[in-house]
């Protein structure tokens, strides 16, 4: 291939000049050519393949979607062998698992970032942030395998007892103490996020102009009335961003929850009661799934799913680059 | 000093105290996690683990070593898949491509890496499985490819990127074609970041349980080829772990182990290899 | 607001100061504010050498000097602002009212000494709320509002946002929002007020208006001042110090330093002769 590492100057080779340099300034630009269509092409099939998914879930949840229409979200029947499908129940267990995992791991996840990006030295925040991300690596099943074997059985001696003993007057700490439940699944989903909220909330807190922490405290304020009411609302954004990425993650979580909350459809106010989520069920009853109409309806719930994701993950991007775009005040003239 | 003075400084004290108690706490799940692995999967890892097939329902010994080659003929399929799209595709957006078509692209990979993995497993379910009308190693290995597209892809791309265009400019200059200085100088350039970004997407999918549970569903015994329903570890754990035999559950904490270690490892050394620099002088 | 309820300590002008500064008698001039053999240490790199001056109450100091020469640390110094960094270390002593700063605790000890940054860095919130951000924490017994129009007004601020004080303080312009940082540092009443190049990223009507400014603050706060610009120096400083390499070369009265150079290399530098 030395021809084409020869020049492309305006000099024609001597023979047959013209022609000769067109052929050979067109083999050139084919070799490029080739290789834009080639990369082109692979390129393309990433956006093809995702337009195929949106599109086999929306055709794949025809049926449920003709026969039940909105009212698929409004009932909490779900009795396969009377056809009567209903997503309450799973969408009940998916937001309130996840409304306890972030009760949880949001303020440990913005604390243990504030210590990482304020007040750790250097090295020892890179180090840490090492750590937390090999957390982030853990695998779901992993995560369930712990969940079943030490946080369960953690639960059911000591600290669902615990809670019903000293806070059983509300009606979330109620009812016999299995173990499995919504409060479980929310405990461990926490573990499983907190990773994500402190990576991202300490690469926004790390961000911040020095000098906007300066001047608070030239102000004389304390170290963490600068941090508090300066540095931390300055990355707002992005730290809620964090917790939109933690929230779709927590959404979308399997293993980790199919293994612990004891995959009953059940709505209920105690954190004690066995539930459902949306990605266990489909993971549980999947195969099982007997007749188009059942296997499409929890087709529809992947569908539901799908769009939860996505739209928390949208908002989140949106947020985070917002916070980076953030200037110190130079403002217009 | 004023009393309100004292008081701030107490607060302020205490709760940054308080932060590093959060820091300490998520962290030490971390040396938990494995230290629990380490000593319930240690004691239950056996040559018979890795060489023997199960054994029948309720019968103890037996291993998982259809397994342990299901899950790797599964990653090498996933590899295949989404390595070179990831790959070739980040070329495509860092060299070739204008802004709308690389802006289209890029929002489909994010699009794609948020998606739930039990949605991509209903996808490859409906797109290899019911055509063929049954599980297979290919599904499988089809849905975790999926995966590891746009982690290959966005990371890739960044670091095409990243490579200045200084040497972009020189090979030009030389007369090299376009697509001979990237794969002369570019890609040789960032190979330390596209190594990484690969070992980091393999790591994820390794893991991976749920689109395997009705794409590759489970075997208890070899699968041969690519056409069949195949054994993997991380579906191996979560089978045993809930299942009623204490054999079954010391099993699922030497594979929990076995799977855990590879993961952490491929991280570890791919972030080395990362941070033994950029092969790329900074501007 | 009122200069000062402390008592300022008289001290003799240290000797790098040529006579002529002498003419001021020593008793009408009092120090605010007094260094004393100062060293400075990034890590093992040593920035500032043997510094010793004085900062006379109620009058505005300059420090000026090339790129590189200190005069920022030295200011930061004034306020511990310098602790902030990882292994910055200061030798000597510096006295304010005649106490050494380093031993005191340095909220109270920033919250008497302020300071006003290189470019504006209003925090992100309305303007109101920035003037009264440290009369909330530190709990301040009289109307917030009414000492935040005091502070806006001694900023020359007032009449521009009086109407606007609950909008964001980045709608602001530059000029307008270097001012606005002015009137939160002046809001906690400081004996002292640190300046680090204020003018610096703003456009020349907006510097004008700065010094201005400057120049009828002195009668409520002592203040020192860095810039590059040795005309502003000379225009607003009663005093002003050289500094090259980290160390202080010459430290006079004003016109005096400007026009009769006692150092030579005083004299290169405001000729023009390196930068």
């Amino acid at each position: 291939m030395n021809r084409l590492v020869a020049t492309t100057t305006t000099t024609a080779p001597s023979a047959g000049p013209v022609a000769g340099s067109r052929t050979f300034l067109s083999r050139l630009n084919k070799g490029d050519e080739i290789a834009r269509l080639i990369t082109l092409l692979f390129a393309v099939s990433v956006v093809l393949v995702t337009l195929l998914l949106v599109f086999e879930l929306w055709q794949g949840s025809a049926l449920p979607r003709h026969k039940f229409g909105f009212n698929f979200f409004r009932t909490s029947v779900w009795d396969p062998i009377f056809d009567q499908f209903g997503a309450l129940p799973f969408i009940y267990g998916t937001l309130v698992t996840a409304a306890v995992s972030l009760l949880i791991a949001v303020p440990l996840g913005i604390g243990a970032a504030i210590f990482l990006a304020e007040l750790a030295p250097a090295r020892v925040s890179d180090t840490l942030e090492f750590f937390i991300d090999l957390l982030a690596a853990v695998p779901s099943v992993i995560y369930g395998l712990l969940g079943v074997f030490i946080v369960i059985p953690l639960m059911r001696e000591y600290i669902q007892p615990g809670l019903k003993n000293s806070l059983g007057f509300l009606p979330f700490f109620q009812g016999p103490a299995y173990g499995v439940g919504f409060l479980t699944a929310g405990i461990v989903l926490a573990i499983m996020v907190i990773p994500y909220i402190i990576s991202v909330s300490r690469e926004v807190l790390l961000s911040v102009p020095r000098d906007q922490r300066e001047a608070a405290l030239a102000l004389g304020s304390t170290r963490w009335e600068a941090t508090w009411k300066v540095v931390v609302p300055f990355a707002r954004a992005g730290i809620f961003g964090s917790i939109f990425l933690a929230l779709a993650r927590a959404l979308g979580e399997t293993m980790a929850v199919t293994m612990v909350i004891g995959n009953t459809p059940a709505i209920s106010a105690s954190l004690f009661s066995p539930g459902y989520s949306i990605a266990a069920v489909i993971a549980n009853e999947f195969t099982e799934a007997t007749g188009d109409l059942y296997l499409q309806s929890l087709i529809e719930l992947g569908l539901v799913l799908f769009l939860l994701t996505f739209i928390l993950n949208g908002l989140a991007r949106l947020l985070i680059v917002a916070t980076s775009q953030k200037g110190s005040g130079t403002g217009r003239a | 000093m004023n009393p309100r003075l004292r008081w701030r400084k107490f607060v302020s004290n205490f709760m940054l105290t308080l932060t590093g108690v959060c820091a300490v706490v998520t962290v030490s799940v971390l040396f938990f996690i494995l230290g629990y692995l380490v000593f319930h999967g240690g004691t239950s890892i056996s040559w018979n683990f890795f060489t023997k097939l199960p054994a029948p329902v309720g019968e103890t010994g037996g291993g998982m070593a259809n397994a342990i080659l299901g899950s790797a003929k599964l990653l090498l399929l996933a590899s295949l898949l989404g390595v070179p799209i990831g790959f070739f595709g980040a070329i495509y957006l860092a060299e070739f491509s204008g802004s709308t078509m690389a802006f289209v692209v890029r929002y489909a990979a994010d699009l794609l890496n948020g998606v739930p993995s039990i949605v991509i497993g209903i996808f490859a379910y409906g797109l290899v499985v019911l055509p063929f009308k049954h599980f297979s190693t290919l599904a499988g290995g089809f849905a975790l490819g999926l995966m590891m597209i746009p982690i290959t892809l966005r990371s890739t791309e960044e670091f095409l990127r990243a490579v200045p265009d200084a040497l972009r400019e020189g090979a030009m200059a030389l007369g090299a074609s376009k697509w001979k200085t990237i794969a002369t100088i570019i890609v040789p350039a960032a190979y330390r970041g596209i190594l990484t970004a690969i070992l980091l997407a393999f790591a994820r999918v390794a893991g991976e349980t749920a689109p395997l549970l009705f794409t590759a569903f489970g075997n208890r015994f070899w699968s041969p080829g690519w056409n069949q329903p195949t054994a993997s570890l991380p579906v191996m754990i979560f089978t045993y772990a809930i299942a009623p035999y204490e054999d079954w559950h010391r099993q699922a904490w030497a594979a929990g182990l076995v799977l855990l270690g590879l993961i952490l490892v491929i991280n570890i050394v791919a972030r080395a290899i990362l941070s033994r620099g950029i092969a790329v002088p900074r501007a | 607001m009122h200069a000062s309820v402390r008592p300022a300590v008289s001290v003799n002008i240290p000797p790098t100061v040529t006579s002529a500064a002498t003419r001021e008698t020593p008793s009408a001039l009092t120090m605010r504010m007094t260094i004393s053999k100062v060293n400075f240490y990034y890590g093992s790199k040593q920035t500032l050498f043997d510094i010793s001056m004085g900062i006379a109450t109620s009058k505005i100091t300059a420090l000026i000097g090339p790129s590189g020469c200190g005069k920022s640390t030295l200011l930061r110094t004034l306020n511990r602002m310098y602790e902030t960094v990882r292994g910055a270390r200061l030798e000597g002593e510096i006295l304010l009212d005649g106490q050494n700063i380093l031993a005191q605790d340095v909220t109270s000890l920033r919250r008497r000494v302020g300071m006003v940054f290189q470019r504006p860095n209003p925090f992100p919130k309305s303007i109101f709320d920035n003037v009264a951000y440290g009369l909330k924490i530190n709990n301040s017994k009289a109307p917030i509002a009414d000492s935040v129009e005091k502070s806006l007004r001694h900023a020359a601020l007032w009449d521009e946002v009086k109407d606007h004080l609950h909008k964001s303080a980045y709608e602001l312009s530059g000029g307008q929002q270097q001012r606005l940082c002015i009137a939160r540092a002046l809001a906690v009443e400081p004996e002292v007020l640190l300046l680090d190049e204020p003018c610096s990223a703003l456009d020349p009507i907006s510097t004008a208006k700065i010094e201005e400014l400057l120049v009828r603050l002195k009668d409520l706060c002592t203040i020192v001042t860095v810039t590059h610009n040795m005309q502003q120096a000379a225009r607003i400083s009663d005093f002003t110090a050289f500094l090259l390499i980290g160390q202080l070369i010459e430290f006079s009265p004003t016109p005096q330093l400007f026009t009769k150079p006692g150092d030579p290399r005083t004299e290169a530098y405001i000729t023009g002769r390196f930068g």
